[in-house]
């Protein structure tokens, strides 16, 4: 087997008639940072929903390791795995949201080790050790209990973070994890997301923050219309793009 | 006097009880019901919450306790005017509840049930443990409200010969030529509403912890 954490290879989606995804191919290795860039609408979010099963897709193939997920039928069309494989595919990601969707009726620490303590049946003791280890790594461990309201927005996706990585996941998705917050607020959720690539969590990252994916993205995808128009280390893209469309689109961007 | 009206009382708060203790849980099944995808079951739920609230409560009452005598020639026996005044309670509130709920579920964002799939929960257990605590606190007021009319429409329970405290009262006014019987009914209905009311304040407070 080779090091892919995910692999998806010819992905289609459409809604209705509007094409959002068009033969959308990528893995992501082990330990890889794969920065996802791209004008509104062009299919960013939908790769990221379709490889977090919140969407289905009309055709291709879907792997989370050597768990294949979907894959195509004789007729082109991509058929879904059972429930016990899309239930083990769960476990290997997380997924942090643009408005955090926290459980607002849950303590800080409920949100972090509720999924750990009932869907993964984990010991309540070990969930909760576990959850106060990783509000400690996010810098939260004095705000265990409290509710999510009474947090700052950075503060809240700090603990998504922290909620989706309670449960170790293989890869970590960020659909626009900063989108919803002001600049000092990015600030500190970006430095979180550092901290987690110098470990070498495998990630992939939805972005607007162009000078935070060239620093911490190992590879960059620029998406327009459905399709990767670019694709290559992060440095060269941003730095240095190929194509007219990523240049005219870097062109709206400071890029520190 | 008053040992007739509290015995009435007594009567009003079993069929109160009863109704809820009932029509919450049965509200929640319809109101899933309603918004099911299969077609045929969410007709069925709105047909069934447009009839029970677009009829009269009295008549579905008498409709429970007569019907079956007069479509299956049944004898229900002695204790049957006392249930069929559960039932039809019961069955009405139900769909009322139902659509309350139903603004309550509707209301919770798509995010919530986004993240509780993401993070593996199955589809029960994001309504027990995500969506529904949080339907509750929102829907609070309305029911509040409904549980309040509750107290006042046990009261119809008479049309079956039911001595609660209404039939009471009425019995009571006529062998004394007075109108105090009635008014102390009202008295007695307005303090069992303030006791609720004030549990329902209790439990708004509880549930203050959060908002969203």
């Amino acid at each position: 087997m080779t090091n892919a954490v995910v692999t998806l290879n010819h992905g289609k989606k459409a809604f209705g008639d509007n094409e959002v995804l068009k033969d959308i191919s990528l893995t992501v290795n082990k330990g890889d940072v794969l920065a996802v860039i791209g004008p509104s609408g062009g299919g960013k979010s939908t790769l990221l929903r379709c490889l977090a099963l919140l969407e289905t897709l009309n055709s291709g193939d879907l792997s989370y390791g050597d768990l294949v997920v979907c894959s195509n039928n004789a007729e082109g069309r991509a058929v879904y795995g059972d429930a016990a494989t899309i239930a083990t595919a769960k476990t290997r990601y997380g997924l942090v949201f643009q408005n955090f969707n926290l459980f607002p009726h849950y303590t800080v620490l409920q949100n972090v080790t509720d999924a750990l303590i009932c869907v993964q049946k984990m010991p309540k003791d070990e969930a909760l050790a576990r959850g106060r280890d990783l509000l400690a790594k996010m810098g939260l461990a004095d705000k265990e209990s409290m509710v999510p309201c009474d947090l700052s927005g950075g503060q809240q996706q700090r603990v998504a973070i922290a909620r989706a990585m309670a449960m170790n996941p293989d890869v970590l998705y960020f659909d626009e994890p900063t989108s919803a917050l002001d600049p000092e607020l990015t600030r500190e959720v970006l430095k979180v997301i550092r901290d987690l690539a110098a470990e070498h969590m495998t990630m992939v990252i939805v972005t607007h923050e162009m000078g935070f994916a060239r620093d911490v993205a190992d590879q960059i995808i620029f998406m327009d219309g459905g399709v990767i128009v670019e694709q290559g280390p992060a440095s060269e893209v941003i730095n240095n793009p190929r194509h007219d469309r990523t240049r005219a689109f870097l062109a709206n961007y400071d890029r520190d | 006097m008053m040992g007739i009206l509290m015995e009435g009382f007594g009567l009003t708060a079993q069929i109160f009880v009863i109704t809820l203790v009932g029509s919450l849980p049965l509200g929640i099944v319809v109101a899933l019901a309603r918004m099911s995808r299969f077609k045929p079951l969410a007709w069925l739920a709105q047909l069934y919450i447009s009839i029970l609230r677009g009829t009269p409560l009295m008549l579905q009452l008498m409709a429970i306790m007569f019907g079956p005598y007069y479509l299956f020639g049944l004898n229900m026996g002695s204790d049957w005017k006392f249930w069929a005044c559960a039932i039809g309670f019961i069955l009405n509130y139900a769909a009322y509840f139902a659509e309350i709920y139903r603004s309550g579920i509707q209301s919770i964002p798509r995010g919530q049930y986004e993240a509780a799939t993401v993070l593996g929960y199955s589809k029960a257990q994001t309504f027990t443990k995500i969506v529904l605590p949080q339907v509750i606190k929102r829907i609070l007021p309305a029911m509040g409200n409904e549980i309040i009319t509750l107290v006042k429409d046990t009261s119809l329970a008479f049309v079956l010969g039911i001595m609660e405290m209404f039939s009471a009262a009425k019995a009571l006014a006529a062998s004394e030529v007075s109108m105090i019987p009635y008014a102390i009914a009202a008295l007695i209905y307005w303090v069992f509403c303030l006791v609720i009311e004030f549990i329902l304040n209790r439990v708004e407070k509880k549930l203050d912890y959060y908002h969203d």
